[in-house]
């Protein structure tokens, strides 16, 4: 009897103990890689690591730009920018957050193995004002500096200092330290355990500056790469959102009472780059020279891709082709510029021929199999496409983990990525994608070192200039000179299908951003 | 011809073939199994790792006998508009053709380890006990990583192509070979004392031609029976492996990659993806399983 009531009493307790707190269990299809948030340029890491961590500026619930660790900011001289630092914030081991720590970050954000170099590359330096005020002197005029760095993420120097976690992690080496699984931010969330792969618990800072919009006592994010197990994760009620949802289940989950599925246009843009500057190709039957180089075989890739198949049938209409690479939402997209070169194999193969590969050649072609949506699907289907033209694609897909270190190497050949231009505006993919690897960060996601001094030369142009027409005109003639060079080859911005319980309230930002800060549970 | 047809029609293993009607089935099915991968770019309809001869816009086309199906493709398409038949029977090659040479190599590795570490035992049964630990800490896809990195350092890039078929085949030998090895240990410990192993040292036999004459026929009842369910195994973790994309390529599915392509449809409508490979596994591993049941039976001369 007595064992009875006991139980009846734990029953109680726990009741009400579930009924208090709002745990939160997400999933993506694929794990934080590092909680160093210099360690990798990838939107679902800056995401994450944006719950712990913060910046400067930030982003509102409408992508518009917001106070974060700055107050307030002003231009006071054409390169130089006056940005008060928020008073009486705390990291989360206590520490209060002073300009030292936006000096360091600089520093480290810069430092050798940093992926994040090329949000900083405009700020030739930051002067120390006082424990509150900096100044950052740019490089040249650079009117979207406050819009550039919101994801470059401030961290604590003292903890660095002390955890030998001076110079970040760096994915292409594979090198790791102390904050690749440890954290000291001054935001809303609180690392409390993780398991990389497996699970990473977060928990509310207390001490937060901001007033907390969400009601959340605990979050728990789990990986789960397969699709069909997500799904059923979400429907059996283990977890309260996940995303993306696999195209295939979105009709499926939108008629279940108890699940919304949260849709919207995406910024990224999702394109296949090739190498143009090795003389001889590393994965490729042709030896001696490297087919990338000449034009017409670019153009016949481009022309071989039936990339409204693509969309009906692996991304099933959830999906929007370009022939940009940017999307529509982002400043400096021109729709009259956006006409994709027609589906043509026929066109394809004759210029192949005329190129001097009359049979095709061979070319290893690598993918991502759990970063984009349907991402190696897409690369097999084009795949199959390259083969109409006599193209043999030796296709390589594999996890992002192992994938992006190769790429990122510049190992390859023929390679997927995704791009959301970071600060909403062309001039981050010009300078990230399309410049000629140099200095400080320009080129370093172009991949295949796609190079032309023109472009260079707008980008430089485009960085400094103030007048916003002029701007917009320079703008499109680099984006013209990289289309018709075929740069790269953009295929499509994939949508956001985010699904989860119907008492889960959020904010979708167009950038597949869910900040934790906007998550609350009914 | 007809002399060999008869003796084999009177063996004992012929005979207790004939009285087991469902190990006649078993055998009948496994051998369809094993012709219709054999013999794939004949029997096929079509040939799906022929890329070019892909077309997308026939993806996800149902089962023919279903309102919306076509003839041509009498189980339907999976995503990227391969026959799912054809499918199956190719991939099968792979799947069966991994699978088969890892147990084979991790068979022939762990009983020859097992037999050496029971007969002599002391010093040398402690350190194989001992690296058979150690072998067990590292899961199947950990090896096949190492293989794979060491393979690609090692060789020119021309050659990576070809590399996935032998990494597979080792990763999952390495790593499958210590349940081999503890069985046949375990086994020869007892069968080492008893009376006849004891004669034939008394009559000067070599241990080796003791290990192998008299010890080896006595110990491989189990593993028999071991070796066929690893085979099931086995085509599972090539699919696992094939997915970190250390396998074969996308472009080319085996029977286990086609069941985890088509586990994503499952839920949406789309089941002949993942099904008809699904029944072609589970026939296949099931008969196997059976036939090695049978075989254990048929060859233990206790149960005779």
């Amino acid at each position: 009897m007595i064992f009875l009531r006991c139980c009846v009493v734990a029953l109680v307790a726990l009741a009400a103990g579930t009924a208090q707190a709002k745990t939160f269990k997400f999933a993506d299809q694929g794990d934080v890689v590092s909680m160093d948030p210099y360690f990798f340029n990838e939107s679902f890491l800056h995401n994450f690591n944006g719950n712990i961590y913060e910046s400067l500026t930030g982003r509102g619930k409408k992508l518009e730009l917001t106070p974060e660790l700055a107050t307030d900011w002003k231009q006071t001289a054409p390169t130089v920018w006056r940005f008060n630092l928020r008073k009486n914030v705390k990291f989360h081991d206590g520490t209060p957050f002073t300009a030292d720590d936006v000096l360091f970050s600089l520093e480290r954000v810069r430092g050798e193995g940093s992926d994040v170099k090329s949000h900083v590359a405009e700020v030739r330096e930051i002067r120390k004002i006082d424990d509150h005020t900096i100044d950052i002197i740019t490089r040249s005029p650079f009117p979207i500096l406050a819009e550039s760095i919101g994801l470059w993420r401030i961290m604590s120097k003292s903890w660095c200092e002390k955890n030998n976690s001076i110079r970040p992690s760096d994915v292409r080496k594979g090198i790791e330290n102390h904050a690749s699984g440890n954290t000291n931010g001054t935001g809303p969330f609180m690392l409390k355990s993780r398991q990389a792969g497996v699970r990473t618990v977060l928990v509310p800072n207390p001490n937060w500056w901001g007033k907390a919009e969400h009601n959340l006592t605990e979050v728990i994010f789990t990986p789960i790469g397969n699709d069909a197990t997500r799904v059923a994760a979400l429907i059996s009620g283990e977890i309260d959102m996940m995303q993306p949802v696999p195209l295939q289940d979105v009709l499926r989950m939108q008629a279940n009472p108890n699940l919304k599925v949260l849709q919207g246009p995406e910024l990224r843009t999702i394109f296949l780059g090739m190498d143009q500057k090795r003389d001889e190709l590393l994965f490729s039957s042709v030896k001696g020279k490297n087919p990338f180089k000449d034009l017409r075989v670019r153009k016949a890739f481009y022309q071989a891709i039936d990339i409204e198949a693509i969309k009906t049938r692996i991304m099933r209409g959830a999906a929007t082709p370009t022939a940009l690479m940017i999307a529509p939402g982002v400043n400096g997209f021109a729709a009259d510029l956006n006409k994709r070169l027609p589906y043509d194999p026929e066109a394809a193969k004759k210029l192949l021929a005329e190129a001097g590969y009359p049979a095709g050649f061979e070319i290893g072609f690598m993918c991502p199999n759990d970063r984009y949506v349907n991402d190696s699907e897409i690369c097999q289907a084009v795949a199959a496409m390259l083969a109409r033209i006599g193209i043999k694609a030796n296709l390589s897909a594999e996890s992002k983990a192992t994938y992006f270190a190769k790429v990122l190497r510049r190992d390859t050949s023929f390679y997927m990525l995704g791009w959301t231009p970071n600060a909403y505006d062309a001039h981050n993919p010009l300078f990230s994608l399309m410049s000629a690897p140099g200095e400080g960060g320009q080129g370093q996601f172009n991949l295949g070192s796609y190079s032309n001094q023109k472009v260079d030369e707008l980008t430089r142009a485009i960085a400094s200039e103030t007048d916003l027409r002029k701007r917009q005109g320079m703008i499109a003639d680099a984006m013209k000179i990289h289309q018709d060079e075929v740069g790269h080859l953009p295929l499509h911005q994939q949508a956001l299908a985010w699904g989860m319980k119907r008492n889960i309230e959020l904010v979708q930002l167009a950038d597949n951003f869910n900040y934790l800060r906007w998550v609350t549970v009914k | 011809m007809k002399a060999a047809l008869e003796r084999f029609w009177d063996h004992d293993l012929a005979y207790s073939l004939r009285r087991s009607p469902v190990t006649l089935v078993a055998l009948l099915l496994t051998l369809v199994c094993i012709g219709g991968a054999v013999f794939a770019p004949w029997l096929a309809p079509h040939d799906p790792f022929d890329l070019a001869s892909l077309d997308l816009n026939d993806a996800f086309s149902p089962p023919a006998w279903t309102g919306s199906g076509a003839a041509k493709y009498p189980l339907g398409t999976d995503d990227q508009g391969r026959d799912v038949l054809s499918t199956i029977m190719y991939g099968a090659r792979i799947s069966l053709g991994v699978g088969v040479a890892a147990v084979a190599f991790a068979l022939v590795l762990g009983v020859s380890l097992g037999l050496l570490s029971g007969y002599i035992g002391g010093r040398v049964d402690a350190f194989i006990m001992r690296v058979a630990d150690i072998q067990l800490s590292f899961p199947a896809i950990l090896i096949a990583l190492l293989i794979d990195g060491v393979a690609r350092v090692a060789l020119p890039n021309e050659q990576h192509g070809n590399l996935a078929v032998p990494v597979l085949v080792l990763a999952i030998g390495v790593s499958g070979w210590v349940q081999y090895a503890r069985t046949v240990r375990g086994s020869t410990l007892v069968e080492k004392s008893k009376e006849y192993v004891q004669a034939a040292r008394v009559v000067g036999r070599s241990p080796l031609a003791i290990m192998l004459a008299h010890v080896l026929p006595n110990v491989t009842g189990p593993v028999l029976v071991i070796g066929t369910i690893h085979i099931a195994t086995a085509i599972i973790t090539e699919a696992t492996l094939s997915f970190l994309g250390v396998g074969v390529p996308p472009t080319q599915p085996s029977l286990g990659t086609l069941i985890r392509i088509g586990n994503d449809f499952l839920f949406s409508g789309e089941w002949w993806i993942t099904v008809f490979p699904g029944a072609a596994l589970i026939t296949l591993v099931l008969s196997v399983n059976l036939l090695g049941d049978w075989l254990r039976d048929a060859l233990n001369p206790k149960l005779r």
